[in-house]
């Protein structure tokens, strides 16, 4: 078995040294009862060669992004990453590093992580910015507590744009913090809404930014209405090039920002690993959860960057830890910021106007196709919701059939409301090309002249 | 106030007085390969950029007053000069594939690249969670065969894949047991944790409510099912054990203790960070345990990345299987498909919620069954077998000069010495670490667990050859002598050798410098 | 004049009238390190004797400090704010925590006196 390096001679020797007769010597404080007679009942070692064969089998039962008219978003998004950034992260130094504890020896890691500290803080508008969390999802969770932490108030309002599922994370995890939240309707999203539903109660307002939906808005009146009542504003981000085009949530007064990475550097990836960012004001520094890194000297004078604060974490204050959080997402926050660096402010400015131009362009076309309507007031970043003639997900199934992943049907989101079922979530990308868009056009045309069948 | 968490004084800042070596200067800075690299805000500029994007296509804005007209403040660098910067960094950094890593509890085992060509073929990488179950059967036949491998090597019944690291995974286990137990009626608020755990456990246990109970362990640092009875009560909810325990020890009481704590209405919860111990030669659940994280980054070998991105997948008894979280993967007729909400379940289940969105990390599925399948069933007990022996021939051939706390006994794969050894050098355990950085080897885990002083934990894992364990021993067996031989300069002032010397911990958590800013560190701390 | 007390979680007590004047001892910041954070009470909060009411942190570890007494707080030592250092050059003088209006002077009775503390912490060991 080429991973273990042990020959059967060294083991002997080793076993002499000891002074154990059989390795089981060595388990003997195992009861017998126990310790297994043999392996477990699975297949035993086979070559790299049929490894391969294996899996590679089973990937090519999944239709993969790349290969076909893409159009899924709600969350995670198809963009392109260039070569450099996967070489780059598969070298032996950051790939097969660990956590930077030992900081003399870690200055690869703790400088990335502060370079990515600071295009967090500044992408999101606000000050200061963690090494990241799992994704954008637990981030926001967390973000909640942090509110609680900082108003000493137990009630959260989740306006009806947020994903579902950060919806349902943040209540699941709620449910024995006696944090009471109070998840506004899926569509109450406009701005009087949200203002509506701020009280003196009221420790925080989570809303996303742009919408699962696909809307954009300006939340400034969100944010003053929040803290004249003694709120803070919580904005989530679930597509985070839309930074390079949408005024920031900082400049629009949030006082914490969540978001989910993914976009940059990252790939699709079936949903994980992803990487969450977080950044809050300055003020909030010690209220935040995670893993932070910050800039030093060494005994000789010179610059260097170690994990701080870490007093925070639950290594540490165990019962009085700020959050369970034990880890951030090291890799795919290298990632993150190379393509960044890569990108620098002009390439993310273009990249962003692209998507947004790219789903101008789609919704242009969509708007022509009879029983396609365009919800909403217009104002979308690259992805945006359309109301069909018939119910969407049948739909997306039948496009999928004829190579197309046409978006994602409200219903997968939110099954238990029928007036959603017609509705259907679209993103657009830098990676459409006007061929992909004809292809969702015509096909949607095609699907939903269907008649239905008797 | 109340006993520190740690009160072993470590020093954290460098002393006055330690100067460098002397080592001729240059012009650079730099030292032959010994590069230093500027912050990008320091070479990059926001007009630059090393992408090339395609055309827009022929449509106009619609963002109006929301479009983003102030300066962010991104640098960009174009792709040679990201390329260097980058590799300059890595450059700086320990890791697996360059050294040893006898860190105790983290199991840095070998990190495959088989694992990560699957990893990126297009059919695992490429898709999106969202897509129509029909596009994904691959995806899920995956995880399917995933959960199982992991319920046929820990003997249970179910595993949830959603958790994305172990203290995520340990989140998960005690919110199906607050569950179980709210679905009961019963009203409990404690939870028993020994005093070895580490933070993540009783961290876990606030989190959710709960007030912890601690258990003291026996003078060989195990805790007897003597001394949870006398804990357990009406008011226990649940145990929270590791095993093999903190200090590389299998608690030869556990089947006991779950009966135990069964008897009184309780549940028990593993923590499976030392499961690479016994992969293949025990399985948990015939042990009696209810909850059990698995670390996909530590037993399965899916690479640390600097820090992350972990897995922790959660395998549930038949009394917890019903909480289990949402999604997970079911098959019928039709093929595989996901239940990801409460319409679409089974009379049983009673799933306690939803713990992130989407439903886990698929690239770290597919880098831990790519280990499983290519290890297969022997190979993975021959993997354990190893571990273990290697931790005690570390053990065998260091015992006589350093100190072990509880007595000469054999290790499960991790092997736990004291400072005692180092009583009246002068030399902390913090400073024999810092030497051994100097000698090329990152150091052990220190400091944990907090109930032996000065702790040293040594993990060696079944990676490593005989003569690369030989070539650690002999450092060590040097540095302690050194250390008895009053040597101190070579510890105090370390590491001498490694990109940077100690750095001051103090100052950076006194004055706090996140982000970067123009002025300089000096000025700043003024 | 005022009298000086001590508890067994290395605070100290200074009593004056009825004000008390709590900070922790040179033990406690010598086992500490290097104080790096410091978090005092706001004036006019109501405390009870034993309970948490101020956290210093080194860089390794975070310690509540509690309230020997039952009270109402005066004043937090804002200057710990800026200046946690002080902490470890004058604990038991410049860097006191917080002062206290004492409601129940009886329970000084309960804390020990210098030489007690001493070999209090001689035991500790």
């Amino acid at each position: 078995m080429r991973y273990l390096p042990l020959t059967p001679a060294d083991r002997s020797r080793m076993l002499a040294e000891i002074g154990a007769a059989d390795i089981d010597d060595l388990f003997a404080a195992v009861p017998s009862e126990f310790l297994l007679d043999g392996p477990p009942d699975l297949p035993n070692a086979r070559s790299e060669l049929e490894v391969e064969r294996e899996l590679a089998s089973l990937a090519a039962r999944n239709t993969a992004a790349g290969a076909v008219p893409f159009f899924v978003g709600c969350g995670a998004y198809r963009h392109h990453v260039p070569a450099t950034v996967d070489h780059l992260i598969q070298r032996s130094e950051f790939l097969t590093s660990y956590t930077p504890y030992q900081p003399e020896v870690t200055q690869g890691t703790l400088q990335y992580l502060f370079e990515f500290q600071t295009q967090v803080a500044r992408l999101t508008g606000m000050e200061v910015a963690n090494a990241s969390m799992y994704d954008g999802s637990t981030a926001t969770a967390e973000a909640v507590l942090m509110a609680e932490r900082i108003t000493r108030r137990r009630k959260a309002v989740l306006a009806g744009g947020l994903h579902p599922h950060y919806r349902d994370v943040i209540e699941t995890l709620s449910k024995y913090n006696k944090t009471a939240v109070t998840a506004l309707e899926p569509r109450t999203n406009a701005i009087d809404d949200l203002i509506a539903a701020i009280d003196d109660e009221t420790g925080c307002i989570v809303v996303q930014n742009p919408d699962v939906f696909g809307a954009v808005r300006d939340l400034t009146r969100v944010a003053e209405t929040a803290h004249a009542r003694g709120a803070l504003l919580i904005v989530a981000v679930t597509e985070v090039v839309s930074l390079g085009a949408i005024r920031s949530p900082g400049e629009m007064g949030a006082d914490i920002v969540t978001a989910e990475g993914q976009s940059i550097g990252n790939g699709l990836n079936f949903g994980g690993p992803y990487v969450g960012l977080f950044a809050a004001r300055q003020k909030y520094l010690r209220q935040m959860p995670g893993r932070l890194c910050g800039e030093t000297v060494d005994a000789d004078g010179r610059r260097g960057f170690v994990l701080t604060l870490s007093t925070r974490e639950q290594h540490i204050r165990r019962e009085k830890a700020t959050s369970n959080i034990c880890t951030n997402s090291g890799l795919c926050a290298l990632a993150f910021t190379i393509h960044l660096t890569l990108l620098g402010e002009k390439g993310l400015r273009d990249l962003a106007d692209l998507n947004h131009l790219a789903a101008v362009a789609l919704a242009e076309r969509l708007e022509a196709v009879p029983g396609v309507e365009i919800l909403g007031d217009g104002v979308f970043f690259n992805e945006f919701t359309v109301r069909l003639a018939k119910p969407a997900a049948p739909v997306v199934e039948a496009l999928a059939a004829k190579g197309i992943l046409a978006g994602v049907p409200v219903s997968r989101l939110l099954p238990a409301e029928p007036r959603f079922a017609n509705d259907l979530i679209i993103a657009a990308t830098e990676i459409n090309t006007d061929a992909d868009r004809h292809a969702l056009a015509d096909a949607l045309a095609e699907e939903l002249a269907k008649k239905e069948p008797a | 106030m109340t006993t520190p968490m740690n009160r072993q004084g470590r020093p954290t800042r460098p002393a006055a007085d330690a100067g460098s070596e002397a080592a001729p200067q240059t012009f650079t800075g730099n030292r032959a390969l010994d590069i230093e690299e500027p912050l990008i805000f320091e070479i990059g500029g926001t007009d630059r950029s090393g992408v090339d994007l395609p055309r827009k296509p022929a449509a106009t804005s619609r963002l109006g007053p929301l479009a983003r007209n102030k300066p962010i403040g991104l640098p960009g660098l174009s792709e040679p000069e990201t390329m260097r910067h980058y590799v300059r960094l890595s450059r700086n950094n320990y890791a697996i594939d360059s050294g040893l890593y006898p860190l105790g509890s983290c199991t840095m085992k070998h990190n495959a690249r088989l694992n990560e060509k699957m990893a990126r073929l297009p059919g695992f990488g490429d898709v999106h969670p969202l897509q129509p179950v029909s596009t994904v059967q691959g995806a899920l036949a995956l995880m399917q065969t995933l959960s199982g491998y992991l319920l046929e090597l820990t003997g249970m019944s179910t595993v949830a894949l959603s958790p994305k690291a172990g203290a995520h995974g340990e989140l998960c286990g005690m919110l199906a047991i607050r569950a179980a137990h709210d679905a009961a009626g019963s009203d409990r608020s404690v939870v028993l944790v020994p005093e070895s755990a580490h933070g993540t456990n009783p961290a876990t246990a606030a989190f959710m409510g709960y007030s912890v109970r601690s258990l003291e362990a026996r003078e060989d640092g195990t805790v007897s099912v003597e001394t949870v009875r006398e804990a357990l009560g009406p008011d226990v909810a649940a145990i929270m054990l590791t095993n093999p325990n903190t200090c590389g020890l299998f608690e030869p009481e556990v089947s006991e203790i779950a009966d135990a704590v069964h008897d009184a209405g309780a549940y028990f919860y593993c923590d499976g960070a030392n499961f690479n111990a016994i992969v293949g030669k025990v399985r948990p659940g015939d042990l009696g345990i209810d909850a059990m994280h698995i670390n996909l980054h530590k037993t399965f070998s899916t690479p640390h990345g600097g820090g992350g991105p972990g897995a922790g997948p959660v395998v549930f008894s038949d009394r917890l299987a019903a909480f289990a979280p949402l999604p997970y993967v079911a098959r019928d007729a039709g093929g595989f498909r996901f239940v990801e909400h409460a319409g679409e379940l089974d009379a049983a289940a009673m799933p306690f919620g939803r713990l992130t969105a989407f439903h886990g990390q698929m690239g770290m599925f597919v880098r831990a069954l790519a280990y499983m399948l290519s290890h297969g069933a022997d190979g993975m007990r021959q993997a354990s077998e190893d571990a273990v022996l290697a931790a005690n021939y570390v053990r065998a051939r260091l015992k006589d000069v350093m100190t072990q706390p509880f007595g000469d006994q054999p290790c499960m794969h991790e092997v736990l010495f004291d400072d005692r050894f180092l009583s009246g050098t002068g030399v902390t355990t913090l400073d024999f670490a810092k030497a051994m950085i100097d000698e090329g080897f990152h150091p052990m885990t220190m400091y944990f667990p907090l109930v032996v002083h000065g702790a040293m934990l040594i993990e060696p894992t079944e990676s490593e050859s005989l003569s690369s364990l030989d070539q650690f021993i002999e450092t060590m067996r040097f540095l302690a002598q050194a250390a008895r031989a009053g040597d101190t300069a070579r510890f105090t002032d370390a590491p001498r050798l490694a990109p940077r010397r100690r750095l001051d911990e103090t100052l950076a958590a006194r004055k706090p410098r996140l982000t970067w800013s123009e002025t300089q560190l000096g000025e700043a701390a003024e | 004049m005022a009298t000086e007390y001590f508890t067994k979680d290395h605070e100290w007590v200074r009593v004056d009238g009825d004000v008390a004047t709590i900070g922790i001892t040179n033990h406690a910041q010598e086992q500490l390190g290097d104080v790096v954070f410091v978090e005092v009470p706001e004036a006019g909060r109501t405390v009870t004797a034993g309970e948490p009411v101020a956290v210093v942190e080194s860089v390794k570890a975070a310690s509540d400090v509690f309230s020997p007494l039952a009270g109402e707080v005066t004043q937090g030592n804002d200057a710990l704010a800026d200046n946690p250092a002080f902490v470890n050059e004058d604990a038991e003088g410049g860097a006191w925590f917080f002062k206290l209006r004492v409601a129940d002077a009886g329970a000084l009775s309960g804390l020990m006196d210098r030489a007690a503390y001493d070999a209090f912490v001689a035991a500790e060991g």
